[in-house]
């Protein structure tokens, strides 16, 4: 928020002294080059409807660049449309469509280097490899966009919005369809994510590494092909995110690789393979999510430490929780889990028997995943009701202590 | 034939033990969809109902049905009637009752309750398996003479087709888990009808963990038109193969 009051004050000032010029096809000036030119720091670009063929367009001063009625900046599908960098520079209201695919250079529709006080506002990218990529940029603001690939293969696709060592970033409200990775980071820090819905990209919903203390709120990652995977990064915030339909044979809600001190809270997982994976993961706390219909709700390897699970609601999942050792360094607490089958005497909503989370069949299929045809087997069943009785196999310290009677609230 | 089918319905109808197996059905059904709050759960616990206790109940019920009736059966044979004839039409009467009796019990409530893609799979799977498992009680109290013998050998039959038969597979996985044996699974599984069913039913209830790494290639498989055709058509099989076989029986037999 104080980054956007920053922005907005510049323009304001700005616009005190700033000049208007308008480009069209039957103005004087015909070609968003010649204003481009023309312009001076503060001035205002209106760019008139019509389809502009310019190839590879550089702001580096100071504009906003403004779109009347969607004008649409065409790369051909041999160029970069637009490279910015600077200060203080708004992209608003512009159609890019078809820019270049190069194996040597990452052409994006929208390039931002070296640059500070970016407002990319209410574009529309259409068929581009790279949709915004912006490197080294800080204070900016990239919203209310809507970005979709082309959905060709992983390697001649680019990511949605890509963001390399960013900081004071905010990404909202964009949509981002069929490119690689739908927001990819890396090296970004203290951003924030908001209400993006990012959906049927070929790789990743949302793809970062190195990228500490950003929060990622109420965005919707749906149908991604290997969901969503973040790695190597401490203070992450992921709150009210909705991960849901990834499916495949190696498909995540979410995976985390090597995250720490997080809070992954009030999330919904509905329908994936696996909703989280975790390993080489630590200190994160992991509460009142709710995991539904996912094949597996968690897979927690032994290589997790201190990590807590609480107040989460489990329903319908094929396993709760599968881990592929025997060392626990995880706490299950306050869960709510609909295959518990214990009792509550006196009566305080948890629990008297803590349960197990991790059945028996859940390790065999760790083990053996051929063994999956088995499953909802009486034989299994059984399986897991001798386990419960002498309990040796499944990891026996992986309990849930305090399991809820009733669904949390949440 | 059809008025000899007719006497057994009615001589099935008159002895309770069917009218006591749908109150049964529908009492549980019934109850399990009211106690849990979501009615996947429900359908789960249904799941077990149908992959066991009818199963059993279809193989009990008609291995003793079938001495019951015996003498029946052999007032029959004096009649001008062919062997076929006759043990076709017990078997239509034995299924015909066992077959409603279920649809009752267990089809009205999901009718009522769920009815989408779960609920008629799990349907499928119960009709299917009420009457393999009759044609397979067919064939082994017409091998069987006496009657603890032939009910012996029908519990054994479900004994293996419920569990034994599943603990093999698992045994076979783990000691050949160096080989590639997801085709091989396949068609194990195809060779228990129980397991049949239930694998169908699963398509529908798990089908995020079947997307998973192996369970991608037994969703694509059975999944498919192919696959559905495929499930249905070993059903068929299930159902004609030891009905065939016990009318060969049946006909050979010195009575």
């Amino acid at each position: 928020m104080k980054n956007l009051l920053t922005i907005l004050f510049l323009f304001v000032t700005g616009n005190v002294f700033a000049n208007k010029i308008v480009v069209g096809k039957d103005k004087a000036i015909s070609t968003l080059r010649q204003g481009i030119n023309k312009a001076q720091d503060g001035d205002t670009i209106l760019l008139n409807k019509g389809i502009y063929k310019e190839g590879t367009l550089v702001i580096d001063k100071a504009v906003y660049l403004i779109g009347i009625d969607h004008p649409v900046l065409d790369g051909e599908n041999k160029n970069e449309i637009l490279t910015l960098t600077g200060k203080n520079i708004v992209i608003r209201g512009i159609h890019f469509a078809n820019a270049g695919y190069s194996a040597m250079n990452d052409y994006a529709a929208l390039k931002i280097i070296d640059a500070t006080n970016i407002l990319i506002e209410n574009n529309s990218i259409v068929n581009t490899s790279f949709g915004i990529h912006l490197a080294n940029t800080i204070n900016s603001v990239v919203r209310n966009n809507t970005i979709k690939g082309n959905n060709k293969s992983e390697h001649s696709s680019g990511n949605g919005i890509h963001l390399w060592k960013c900081s004071n970033m905010q990404i909202e409200n964009n949509l981002i369809e069929g490119h690689r990775d739908g927001i990819y980071f890396e090296f970004v820090t203290q951003s924030s994510i908001q209400k993006n819905l990012s959906e049927n990209n070929i790789r990743y919903g949302l793809h970062f590494m190195f990228s500490h203390d950003n929060s990622y709120l109420a965005n919707t990652f749906r149908n991604n092909g290997a969901g969503v995977a973040v790695m190597y990064t401490k203070n992450v915030r992921m709150e009210n995110n909705v991960f849901e339909k990834n499916w495949g044979p190696s498909a995540y809600g979410i995976l985390l690789k090597d995250i720490s001190n997080s809070y992954i809270k009030n999330n919904k997982f509905i329908q994936n393979t696996v909703a989280i994976h975790m390993e080489g993961s630590s200190r994160i706390e992991i509460e009142q999510n709710i995991f539904k219909e996912n094949g597996w709700a968690i897979k927690v390897q032994a290589s997790c430490d201190d990590n807590k699970f609480f107040q989460n609601n489990f329903f319908g999942n094929s396993f709760d929780v599968a881990t592929n050792g025997s060392l626990v360094l995880n706490k299950f607490y306050k869960n709510y889990w609909d295959k518990y089958e214990g009792y509550d005497r006196n009566r305080d909503g948890v629990g008297d028997v803590p349960y197990h989370p991790v059945s028996m069949y859940s390790m065999i299929v760790e083990q053996n995943p051929n063994s999956l045809i088995l499953l909802r087997s009486f034989m299994v069943s059984l399986l897991d009701k001798a386990e419960k009785a002498i309990p040796s196999l499944a990891s026996e310290n992986l309990t849930d202590d305090k399991p809820m009677i009733k669904p949390n609230k949440l | 034939m059809l008025k000899l089918s007719k006497y057994v319905l009615y001589d099935i109808v008159r002895s309770k033990v069917i009218l006591a197996y749908t109150a049964f059905l529908f009492l549980v059904s019934f109850s399990l969809f009211n106690m849990e709050e979501n009615s996947s759960k429900a359908i789960l616990s249904l799941l077990n109902i149908i992959l066991i206790v009818v199963p059993l109940i279809s193989m009990i019920f008609t291995t003793i049905h079938y001495y019951n009736s015996y003498e029946f059966i052999e007032l029959m044979l004096s009649q001008p009637m062919s062997r076929r004839k006759i043990l076709l039409s017990e078997y239509a009467g034995v299924g015909l009752s066992l077959l409603s009796s279920f649809l009752i019990g267990v089809g009205v409530p999901v009718l009522f309750f769920s009815p989408d893609s779960i609920g008629f799979s799990l349907l499928f799977t119960g009709c299917s398996l009420t009457l393999v498992f009759t044609s397979l009680a067919f064939l082994t109290s017409v091998m069987a003479r006496d009657k603890a013998r032939g009910i012996g050998f029908a519990l054994l039959l479900w004994f293996y087709f419920a569990l034994i038969y599943d603990g093999l597979i698992l045994l076979i996985l783990f000691n050949f888990s160096d080989y590639p044996l997801e085709k091989i699974t396949l068609v194990l599984s195809a060779l228990n009808p129980i397991d049949l069913g239930r694998i169908s039913i699963m398509l529908k209830m798990d089908v995020s963990a079947l997307m998973g790494y192996t369970g991608a290639l037994y969703k694509d498989f059975f999944g498919s038109g192919a696959g559905t055709l495929f499930t249905a058509g070993i059903m068929l099989l299930w159902i004609v193969i030891p009905l065939w076989l016990a009318l060969r029986v049946f006909k050979r037999k010195d009575l």
